[in-house]
């Protein structure tokens, strides 16, 4: 985050001076430098907030979708916030929350289900549950390694923060993520539960 | 001709964005206003009252015990509540309420916090839905700006349900 903002302040003196009549005295620098700053900065944060957002996948709780070596390697990926503006997602997106035991910290993990939906757990306090309204349950797809609805249960809608659409580094695994539920973890059918 | 039109829809749109992305910055990152809706905090609050809600408590994790939030609702988060702090991450809440014989208390966990609407009598909370968690707070109402007569910061709670600890600055 730190990284855009030293870049967007870069590049606004530089717009400033091409919009700029005269370049000639440092002061004149300094007020383009200025008007160009608080263009630049609204700008990159009103992005960052609405449209699109980078972040850098830590941890082994997605492998082997997200970091398949593990170690120094982190994937980095794309997160669309354009597209959670309303709170729609589908299972087996790949999403970022806010996490619920700190609020500081995000998290990215698989949509399983969503409100209404019947799940069997791996390891809550229940083994079966019903996803209350308004909230839906993720999971990490390296089950055992992933911190994620199993321990703290369902989470919130209002907690999201945007959905993972591409990987974008390294550029060997460029790809667009698209959204597939992992074999066996899936709502129940209430039809296969009586039968 | 055709190129000064052009000149001018381009500025436009410019400003346009510029200025949108600065409402933006203020909206998110400084205050909002909101207009109040329902029965659930009177006296403080009464309903179609319009307070100021600032944002940078939020983001610097300031929220105290007491204070009173506007968050997202847990089961609708299009939909925003107003209540009043009353225990953050690991404090004593009381969950009986004060008719019953027997108190039952239980610790707000990590990252949550506990709210109540001062109307306790018709006010769902977490009595009903548990603690929530500190990310759905959205701001901390700071003033209240509509009616007239009753302008300026809001008062204390007036429930008395805030257990106070021993590290709690008087």
């Amino acid at each position: 985050m730190v990284l855009i903002m030293l870049i967007a302040t870069l590049y606004s003196p530089l717009s400033s001076f091409l919009m700029a009549q005269q370049t000639t005295a440092g002061r004149r620098y300094l007020r383009a430098f200025v008007s160009g700053f608080f263009v630049a900065v609204p700008v990159t944060v009103t992005v960052l907030d609405r449209f699109a957002y980078v972040a850098r996948v830590e941890g082994a709780s997605m492998q082997p979708f997200f970091n398949p070596e593990g170690g120094l390697k982190s994937d980095i990926v794309l997160l669309n916030r354009w597209s959670v503006r309303n709170y729609q997602v589908q299972r087996g997106d790949i999403v970022s929350i806010v996490s619920p035991k700190n609020p500081q910290q995000k998290i990215i993990k698989r949509v399983i289900g969503l409100e209404g939906d019947f799940i069997r757990t791996l390891g809550y306090k229940n083994q079966y549950v019903r996803v209350p309204d308004g909230h839906f349950w993720i999971e990490g797809d390296h089950h055992g390694h992933s911190l994620d609805s199993n321990s703290f249960g369902p989470v919130s809608v209002g907690l999201l923060h945007g959905r993972a659409s591409h990987i974008i580094w390294p550029p060997s695994r460029w790809q667009q993520i698209k959204p597939s539920l992992p074999p066996n973890r899936g709502p129940l059918d209430t039809k296969e539960e009586e039968g | 001709m055709f190129r000064r039109v052009l000149g001018k829809t381009l500025g436009f749109v410019g400003y346009t964005i510029q200025y949108g992305c600065i409402a933006h910055c203020a909206f998110e990152y400084i205050g909002e206003f909101v207009v109040c809706s329902g029965p659930s905090m009177e006296p403080t609050i009464i309903n179609h009252d319009v307070v100021f809600s600032e944002r940078m408590s939020r983001h610097l994790c300031k929220i105290q015990k007491g204070d009173i939030v506007i968050a997202k609702s847990p089961y609708d988060p299009n939909m925003n509540i107003c209540k009043r702090v009353i225990g953050l991450e690991g404090d004593k809440v009381c969950t009986s309420s004060p008719s019953d014989l027997f108190k039952t208390h239980t610790y707000v966990p990590k990252g949550h916090v506990w709210l109540e609407g001062d109307n306790l009598r018709n006010s769902t909370d977490s009595r009903s839905y548990g603690p929530i968690p500190y990310a759905l707070i959205r701001g901390r109402v700071c003033l209240k700006l509509w009616p007239p007569h009753s302008f300026g910061t809001l008062s204390e709670s007036p429930t008395k349900r805030i257990i106070k600890t021993q590290s709690d600055s008087d």
